[in-house]
């Protein structure tokens, strides 16, 4: 990656930061907590999506 | 007896409503994917410079921060939906060229593409069928998303390819996380939540995973 490019990326991801940490908070204190059995049907899925990846690496 | 008939009126509108928000914002993000496929293959057939990646997200963000919550409620607003998403695509093009010359090249964008819609096709029929609230999740998320914008801020001048693929799958899993978020949030709304605005989301989920999944596959699957 350039100079220039390096420094747009930065000055991007910053601006995303600072834009987007009020709203984190914002979630984070308004979230309602989960109970195990929800994060585990959450949880199974994005595990099913980690074991597709593998099997796309492989394919290619 | 009115209370019973009053309450069945309301939950049948409440589902009428949410049937209708799903049926516009699923329509609207076919759209505006079409939409912006073509932008990226017109940004392939120009060979962008590898700065339009960089403008693209920046007037996108710009307009999805400044322009988009102050329209997403008229007509503009879809308007303001296919420019995000013809931006978005538009800077795709000199990433996909840098992939598309790579020896498995266009096998590694096929695959690619074709797996971020095995993705989104299985994560969102789980979260319409199964019906369940994953509105837990959304802080859970977007903190993981903070730590990942963190550390690819690092990784620019550190450099580090370990990192980088790191970096990829984490983003892959919080916007996979954000999907079930996302579709979930479309089912429980009662059509309260504004489908434009739902479009915008799930598009950038999309965008997000195909474009760290074309990184993974580019880096893992490639013939060194």
């Amino acid at each position: 990656m350039d100079l220039w490019m390096k420094i747009g990326s930065a000055i991007l991801l910053v601006t995303m930061l600072i834009i987007i940490f009020p709203q984190a908070r914002r979630m984070i204190k308004e979230s309602p907590k989960g109970s195990p059995a929800e994060w585990v049907s959450a949880l199974i899925p994005i595990g099913l999506v980690a074991a597709f990846i593998v099997l796309l690496v492989m394919m290619v | 007896m009115r209370t019973p008939e009053l309450v069945h009126s309301r939950a049948l509108e409440a589902t009428l409503a949410t049937n209708k928000l799903i049926r516009n914002t699923y329509t609207l993000l076919s759209m505006t994917l079409l939409f912006s496929g073509l932008m990226a293959g017109l940004s392939v057939f120009l060979r962008m410079p590898p700065m339009t990646y960089l403008l693209g997200l920046g007037g996108a963000f710009v307009l999805i921060w400044l322009v988009l919550p102050r329209t997403a409620n008229s007509a503009k607003g879809l308007g303001v939906v296919f420019a995000i998403t013809g931006l978005l695509g538009f800077s795709l093009g000199p990433l996909l060229t840098m992939y598309l010359s790579l020896p498995n090249g266009p096998q590694i964008v096929g695959t690619a593409f074709a797996g971020t819609g095995v993705i989104f096709l299985g994560l969102s029929g789980y979260a319409l069928m199964s019906r369940r609230d994953f509105s837990f999740m959304g802080g859970f998320l977007v903190t993981g998303f903070l730590v990942v914008l963190m550390a690819a801020l690092a990784n620019i001048f550190l450099a580090i390819p370990a990192l980088s693929l790191a970096i990829s799958a984490a983003v892959i899993f919080i916007m996979s996380g954000f999907l079930l978020y996302d579709t979930s949030r479309m089912v429980h709304a009662g059509g309260s939540t504004n489908y434009v605005l739902m479009t915008v989301s799930l598009y950038l989920n999309i965008f997000n995973i195909f474009v760290h999944l074309l990184h993974i596959l580019g880096v893992m699957g490639g013939d060194d």
